[in-house]
């Protein structure tokens, strides 16, 4: 589904990843773990199609296609979805046109009408109850005074409407209590389906506990310097990541 | 041409226009006019060494030839065509205005003085029947100013709306001017309108500016609104004429103690478009509220102007001006506060915000505070930027195009503005049409077929 090779990307002149091979088959949830500025964000970025970062070699293809050259819409109509790490807030753009518009675009994009406004209700409704997202946040603007813990349930919320075939959810668990916690880890949860692909990207192992990783990868200075079963959350969880930037240092 | 040619062009058009009518009117009128011709002699129109007209010159349009009729001339319009302008969900009481006249028909009489005590009509058939009452504050802003196109306006007035709201009464429903310019050639147009409140109910006006043909013009219009103690008016201003006009609105808002004024002016369409809104708090505990917005693009031109006088103490007053700008258009706000010494306790706050779309926009914004007293709050701030990018990215990373959400994030923009308007269905028929408006899909009026031919 997602093949990256090679992949390099910089910022501002200054590298971040320095050479990125990650294979994602349909059915697969991956984890991408690391310490703190390793690059694991500015992959999710790439890959979502942010502007501020430069590619500056490898290959992206998402199901046959060079993804680099597409723009994020475009990303996002395929099927790619970026979980952000911080949700943005849109005061005066509604929780209900955002969602009508973006699903509408998605619809079209499947060759499928646009919802009637009665229909796309309903469709909402489903979905908030399919990821016990609060009915008031919904009549709100875009995560406009949102907790913290809104604003990443609302991702959840977003990703159940869209339906993505790859998410890539960027630190979901940063800032969630506990409870928070289990209400995003049961949403994807229940959106994965044997088509879909999901990559986890998170500093802790406790969103691991919730959502069980197929294959887990240690991002270190711009390069996946480690990749095992799940036990690997365990081990770093135990150990940090103090003895990875021992071995990789040079 | 030179511009001291362009001025004095300009300057001559002005005075004949006003000699032919230096005798018309009752004699309090005349008395009005004669002073107003004199002011304007002295001072001419505004140049650009005026600190208040510095970004916008009016003298190169009145170079032009735009006739000035001092009576009314009926045009072969059909006023049920006119009256599709009106915002259909909402109940309003509307007042037809043809190039200036107040146009009576027979649901909406010459002038109405109504069992509460009310009086709704015609300003020239007020000072007929009611010239005590009107004389008593006709006028009276604008001599205190001396703001040079207000004088010319009080020369050439010609007729507008007449509201008198006495204590404990309250209109019946909003009050809805539609404004229209309709003619077979250029023409130069001056409403006044006087709007004297004692009631402290909400009461609610609401003007409508449309051209019903492409022909340019000039609208230089006056409104006096004074509202007595603990008197409360909300007042909405839509701005849709087209592009070849030029736009004038001279507002002057005089506030007792306690009374509360609420307004938003939008202004969709308008070549040149100059907003003039003083603000005088007199008594103590007086609020008032302004908010505009403007979307400009092409070669519009729209500047707003405020000016607000803290006399009194314990005084609010909140002001809140977005321009979106498009192409190489102009969007200009200079906002002034100004507390006097006695006016402790003050609270007043301004804020631009200026949106541009293309680089070749412009933007000017000059925020002035002068204060002479030692306990008051104080603010003023001014934005000017492009669309924020992890918006848009946010936006676009959920399959939007970078065109939707360009229009999204502008109605967003807007909407801090459109929120202001407290009569619903007003606002809900606003946003549509500034939505309208920001895909480039709205004509002159939007529900006026004849307009939009």
């Amino acid at each position: 589904m997602l093949t990256i090779k090679n992949l390099k990307a910089q910022i501002n002149g200054k590298p971040i990843l320095k050479g990125i091979n990650l294979e994602v088959k349909p059915g697969e949830v991956h984890a991408i773990m690391g310490p703190n500025g390793s690059g694991k964000s500015t992959l999710a970025s790439v890959l979502a199609g942010r502007e501020n970062v430069e590619v500056t070699g490898g290959e992206v293809t998402f199901m046959g296609i060079n993804l680099l050259e597409l723009p994020p819409e475009e990303r996002a109509r395929m099927g790619i979805f970026l979980g952000f790490q911080y949700p943005v807030e849109i005061p005066g753009v509604s929780m209900v046109s955002f969602m009508r518009t973006a699903v509408n675009e998605m619809r079209k994009y499947r060759n499928l009408p646009p919802f009637s406004s009665s229909d796309f209700l309903k469709y909402m409704r489903e979905k908030k109850e399919l990821v016990e997202i609060d009915t008031q946040l919904t009549n709100r603007s875009v995560n406009e005074g949102f907790s913290g813990g809104e604003k990443k349930k609302n991702e959840i919320f977003q990703m159940a409407m869209l339906e993505p075939k790859l998410a890539i959810l960027d630190e979901t668990d940063s800032g969630l209590d506990i409870d928070a916690l289990r209400v995003v880890a049961n949403g994807v949860n229940k959106l994965k389906r044997p088509d879909t692909a999901t990559i986890v990207i998170t500093h802790y192992q406790r969103l691991l506990d919730y959502i069980v990783p197929d294959i887990i990868h240690v991002l270190y200075n711009g390069q996946i310097v480690k990749t095992a079963g799940k036990e690997l959350a365990l081990e770093l969880e135990e150990k940090g990541y103090d003895w990875i930037k021992k071995e990789f240092q040079n | 041409m030179s511009t001291n040619l362009i001025q004095n062009i300009a300057q001559e058009n002005i005075q004949k226009a006003m000699e032919t009518v230096l005798d018309s009117g009752t004699q309090q009128i005349v008395a009005m006019r004669k002073e107003a011709y004199e002011t304007f002699s002295k001072k001419g129109l505004p140049n650009k060494k005026n600190e208040n007209y510095k970004y916008t010159s009016i003298e190169q349009h009145y170079t032009g030839k735009y006739q000035f009729y001092p009576y009314s001339k009926s045009e072969n319009i059909n006023i049920d065509e006119v009256f599709k302008c009106d915002v259909p969900t909402l109940d309003t009481q509307v007042i037809v205005l043809i190039n200036g006249w107040y146009y009576a028909t027979e649901q909406q009489p010459k002038l109405k003085k109504y069992a509460n005590g009310i009086i709704i009509g015609s300003l020239n058939e007020a000072i007929n029947q009611y010239p005590d009452l009107v004389f008593s504050y006709l006028g009276k802003s604008v001599q205190k100013y001396q703001d040079e196109l207000s004088t010319i306006n009080q020369a050439l007035m010609q007729d507008g709306i007449f509201i008198f709201i006495p204590s404990n009464a309250q209109l019946e429903k909003p009050i809805q001017i539609i404004n229209i310019v309709v003619a077979n050639e250029p023409i130069q147009v001056y409403p006044r309108h006087l709007i004297v409140s004692e009631s402290k109910y909400e009461n609610q006006v609401l003007v409508c500016d449309h051209s019903l043909n492409p022909n340019p013009f000039i609208m230089n219009g006056t409104m006096e609104v004074f509202l007595k103690t603990n008197a409360k008016l909300s007042f909405y201003r839509m701005q849709n004429a087209h592009n070849h006009s030029v736009q004038i609105t001279n507002n002057y808002i005089n506030q007792e103690k306690g009374s509360q004024f609420h307004s938003a002016f939008i202004t969709l369409h308008g070549g040149t478009v100059r907003n003039n809104l003083w603000v005088d708090l007199l008594g103590e505990e007086a609020q008032s509220n302004l908010n505009g917005l403007w979307l400009a693009d092409k070669n519009q031109h729209i500047d707003y102007n405020t000016f607000i006088k803290h006399y009194a103490p314990h005084c609010n007053s909140n002001q809140l001006f977005k321009g979106i700008l498009d192409d190489e258009a102009t969007g200009i706000f200079s906002g002034k506060i100004l507390v006097e010494k006695g006016a402790q306790k003050t609270n007043a706050y301004q804020s631009n915000k200026n949106l541009i779309i293309n680089p070749s926009a412009k933007v000017r914004s000059k925020p002035q505070l002068e204060i002479y007293a030692d306990d008051v709050k104080c603010s003023h701030g001014s934005a000017t930027g492009k669309l924020d990018d992890e918006a848009m990215f946010y936006l676009r990373s959920r399959g939007i195009s970078h065109k939707e959400a360009c229009h999204l994030l502008m109605v967003a923009f807007a909407s801090e503005i459109t929120k202001q308007i407290l009569i619903d269905a007003l606002k809900e028929e606003v946003d549509t049409l500034v939505n309208k408006r920001l895909r480039g899909e709205l004509s002159r009026c939007n529900r006026c077929s004849i307009a939009c031919s």
